[in-house]
Parts: C-alpha cells; structure tokens; sequence
C-alpha cells in the first residue's frame, strides 16, 4: 500500500484520483473488518468529499498537503454531524455538533475522513477491550488484543484501512498500539496539537498524534495538525513551526541516550534483545550512545495512575444523564445522575471514577494527588537532566508483544503495567514516537524514541534513518 | 491499603455512582491492589518539590472577555443532543423534589 505521501503526490499531479484511492481504502475495509473490529463505521460522504477534491485538483486549485488522502480518526475525536461514542453506552446516540481542531486542520489541508475507529471507553486501557462495541484484533494474530487505547486506529493503517490514522496518548495509548501493531505511532509534545473537540480523559496528559507506516508520513501529519488554537488554551503560541524535510537521512555525531531502568530483568528477554539490536544500528552508523539513568522512572507508573483517574473523573463529571449522552431517570436528581453513569459507563471507567475520586476525597488529596504532582516534577526533571548530554532516548515502547484477548482483562493492575515504558513521556510532556524494529514469534516490536519538549525533528530525524537501513515497517499481516 | 464497604460506598456518593452491593468486594480487591501500587510514592523524598503545573511552564492564559456567537447550525446540533427538552430549552428535573412519594 502506498504512504499518505505518496498518494497525495499521485493525486496532485493527476496519475490518480481520490475517489479511486478511497473507494480501495472502503472495499479494503468491507473486507476486513468484520473480523478485526477496527472501524465502527465509516463516513458516508467519504466519496462525494474525494469527488470535491479531484474536481477542485482538475481546475487546477492546489488540494493542500494531504489533498484526496484518506485518514480514519479514533472515535473520541469529534467530526460534525457523525456519531462519536468514545467506545461507551453513555455516547451511544450521541452525533458531534462540531468539527473539533484537528477535524478541521485535516479537512483543511485535504484530507478525506473516511471513518472512525473503535477505542477502549473513553481511552481508558492497554488493550482495546474495554469497548462498548466489542473489541478489536491485532492483525498479525486475531486471537491476540492491538494494544490500546488507540487499537483501531494501529489496526487500520496495520490493515490497510488507509495510510494515515488518528488516535490519542494519554499514557501511551499512540505508542503502546503502535508497537503491538507493527506502526509508527507519534504522541506530540503538550501543547503542540488542540485538543479542542477530543473527548477528554486527562486533560494535562492528552494529546493527540498520527498512526502512520513511515515516520515522514508521520511528520506531515503534525505538521497539518499542529499549532496553538484559541480554543485550547493549553497549546503553545510558536511551537507550530513548519517541521523541515526529511532529507537529511543522517545520525553520525547524534546521541542516544539509553536509559538502565528501562532495561530491567524480568522483561521479556527476546523484546530486550529487539530493541537492543536497534539501538546498534544508531551505533552502527556513528551515533554515540549513552547510558543513562532516569532514577525516578519506577514511580512514573505510581504517580501516573493517581493523576490520570483524578482528572478523568473530574472530566467525567459532565456525564450526568441531563446535558447530552444516555440518561436514566430516577425518582430524585441524585438517583438520575448515579443510574445513568452507573448504567452508561463500563466496569474500567467506573474503576478510575472511583480511584480518582478517592485520590482527590478529603483527608487523601495530599496523601495521593498532591504527592503525585510532586512526583511528576521529579520525574520531569530527571528528562531535563539527561536531555543535556543526549539529543534522543531509545527504550522498548511495550515490555511484551501483543497478549492473548482476555489475559489481562481481569486484573487491572496488569494491564496498567502494560504503559510502564510509556507513561513517562506524558508526565513529563515530551514527545514520544513508536517506530517497527522487529519480531518475536511473529508478532511486531516497538522501539520507542523520546525527544526534549518540542523537539519532534530529533525523533523524525533518527526513526526515519532508522526506516532507511531496516524494512519492518514495509512488512504486512 | 485497602478500602472499607463504608468508603467504597461513600466514594461512590462523591462520584454519583451507583454501586451494587454484590460489586463491594471486587471494588475493595481491585482498588486495594492499585492503591498498593500507588503506595510506591512514600519511598519518594518529596519535601520541597513543587507540583508540576505545565511542562512548556504555562502558568495563566489571558484572554479578552469577548463574546463569540455560535453557528445556527452547531446550536441547533447542541439542542438535539439534549435527553429531555421543551423547545429550545434544556429541561431538568428540579433539585429539591421528592418524587417517591
């Protein structure tokens, strides 16, 4: 399958149409994903937009940097007009009144949205089980999970759904997919990409990225979708400069920087063994490799699952069965809001309800969110630290393959320290981007590059040298 | 540390979840294993750390107060989205009213 570049090129210069290129996209996706469950459904003005883009290609406007490419966008993301469910009961019914940002910097810059793909509910889980609608497949082994929250949309540039696919990180849910599904997965620095109409999980945490087959697909995304937005104000004022061409194919002199707590026993032996194969290739080509320490790395975890779940539930408040979403009426208003949340949200939602609000209750706030808090600076600072003697940090994005379906699904915990390797990046709001580097008993492993806050040119730069000397990524299932 | 049916069920007050009493002791098992998790953190010296706010060191975002119409068409959308409504306005159910009786 071509990249987003590639197809954008071909649409440009009239070899081929966009219509064309998205009707393969849909009969690809008829085909498969009644047995993959990547996609809840598709867009049904995905031709007729494709159409207006070739018209306006044929009258010789310029179609933009994505023109006639088909993109799928994960179902927490709102598009006007379509359902948007975040994978739970309480959005069953629910259609988004408005395009959020990155709807519109995509449709701006050409893209044909052509559906939306399935998620845990409301980002919540490693694995993509979690979903009101059922959960998706790895492609590589029906019977083994895509990794999560983001498992559709790895799943759909895994299958061949389309060449570029959205999802969002608040713990590695980009990354940790990505990896288990054999894609690039790319989580943006806080504050690059709005975050304006994304349905919200925590809100100093969440960012939205690409799923891409190659990194220079993956850079063009952010490059449409970045940029600060009165609508968010949270995204940074001048950080939307324009990513430079990925010409230069070179990390001589580069420094990668290896982190020892990354590399623990008790990590599958073969994954170590992967990743490490692909940091030689960095010292094969004249980088410099450094080990590391990132000390508070073992409390990332911790102090992730307190912060998370405190603003989730927070977030989570505005479900209250009256505004929008499923309502069950009760015989008083308490009785409405505790039947339609405890009706509309699933058991892993209703979980982190639970645990943030306890973190956040009387008498515990200090105890468990304040300390987090405190903990997350300590874990910033130990990036800071090592960001001075290194330009990149190379770690296993997941410390396993992808997991039979239902392994973990009854033990919370262990499905928590599936994001071990990659909660970090969101605590400290740096960048992070999962590249293909191998196999293990057939099933895809991901290298995960980290870079200082703002600073995704590094990542670009060393996971598309990467790409220039290795052919995972141009494997299929 | 583990969680009490009485704190369970309180935390389920604060959070306006219904919680069945069959439910309780999965609750108390799961909860009680993250919290142990998350007890890690006391190994942390913390003294002094001051709580991150914003990685890019954001602190106020200032704005004027100006008032930005929304399309007809988003209102519109917004409207239909409600569960209950009469006309244009958003119908909810008084606070102070019993209705068992």
């Amino acid at each position: 399958m071509d990249t987003a570049i590639e197809m954008a090129r071909d649409v440009r210069e009239g070899k081929r149409s966009s219509e064309e290129i998205v009707q393969e996209c849909l009969d690809r996706i008829e085909g498969g994903n009644e047995k993959l469950n990547a996609l809840l459904g598709t867009f049904d003005d995905a031709l007729e937009r494709a159409r207006g883009i070739d018209e306006r290609r044929t009258a010789g406007e310029d179609v933009g940097p994505l023109g006639g490419v088909p993109v799928i966008l994960k179902d927490n993301m709102l598009v006007k007009g379509e359902r948007c469910t975040a994978g739970s009961r309480i959005l069953e019914n629910y259609d988004a009144p408005y395009d959020a940002t990155v709807t519109k910097r995509l449709r701006a810059a050409g893209a044909v949205l052509i559906g939306r793909s399935n998620c845990d509910e409301f980002a919540m889980g490693s694995s993509t089980e979690n979903s009101h609608y059922g959960p998706t497949r790895n492609p590589w082994d029906t019977d083994r999970v895509p990794g999560g929250s983001s498992g559709g949309s790895a799943v759909a540039v895994a299958a061949g759904f389309a060449p570029l696919a959205f999802g969002s990180d608040t713990g590695g849910s980009i990354r940790q997919p990505a990896s288990l599904c054999g894609v690039v997965g790319l989580k943006p620095t806080y504050g690059r990409v709005s975050r304006h109409g994304l349905v919200a999980l925590a809100s100093s945490l969440d960012q939205i990225g690409p799923f891409a087959r190659t990194v220079e697909d993956a850079a063009l995304a952010l490059e449409v979708i970045q940029g600060d937005d009165p609508l968010d104000a949270t995204t940074v004022a001048g950080a939307d400069a324009s990513i430079p061409e990925l010409l230069e194919r070179d990390v001589k002199g580069m420094r990668v920087g290896v982190p020892k707590e990354y590399f623990l026993e008790g990590m599958d032996e073969d994954v170590r063994r992967t990743v490490m194969d692909a940091i030689a290739v960095y010292e094969k080509a004249g980088a410099n490799i450094v080990e590391i320490s990132l000390p508070n790395a073992p409390y990332a975890l911790a102090s992730y699952y307190v912060v998370m779940p405190s603003e989730a539930c927070s977030n989570l408040g505005r479900f209250d069965g009256i505004r929008f979403g499923y309502s069950s009426e009760g015989s008083t208003l308490l009785e409405t809001y505790e039947r339609s949340r405890g009706e509309g949200f699933g058991p892993e939602v209703r979980r982190r309800i639970m645990l943030g609000t306890f973190a956040l209750s009387k008498g515990y706030a200090d105890a468990f969110y304040r300390k987090a808090l405190k903990a997350r600076t300590l874990i910033k600072r130990d990036f800071d630290d090592a960001f001075k003697d290194v330009d990149v940090i190379a770690t296993p994005t997941s410390p396993s393959v992808a997991w039979p379906i239902g392994e973990k699904f009854n033990d919370p915990l262990a499905m928590y320290l599936a994001d071990i390797y990659t909660v970090s990046a969101n605590m400290a709001t740096i960048p992070g981007m999962s590249i293909p580097c191998g196999f293990v008993n057939e099933l895809p492993v991901g290298l995960q590059l980290l870079g200082r806050t703002f600073d995704e040119y590094a990542l670009f730069r060393a996971g598309a040298y990467y790409q220039s000397v290795t052919d995972w990524h141009t494997r299929t299932p | 540390m583990s969680l009490t049916n009485e704190e369970i069920l309180h935390i389920a007050t604060l959070a306006r979840l219904r919680v069945e009493p069959e439910d309780l002791p999965r609750y108390a098992e799961q909860l009680g294993s993250i919290l142990e998790y998350v007890a890690k953190l006391d190994e942390l010296e913390i003294d002094g750390v001051t709580e991150l706010a914003h990685g890019a060191g954001l602190t106020n975002v200032f704005r004027q107060d100006t008032i930005a119409p929304v399309e007809a068409d988003v209102r519109h959308r917004v409207i239909a989205a409600f569960p209950h409504r009469e006309g244009d306005l958003l119908e909810v159910p008084a606070v102070f009213v019993d209705r068992t009786e």
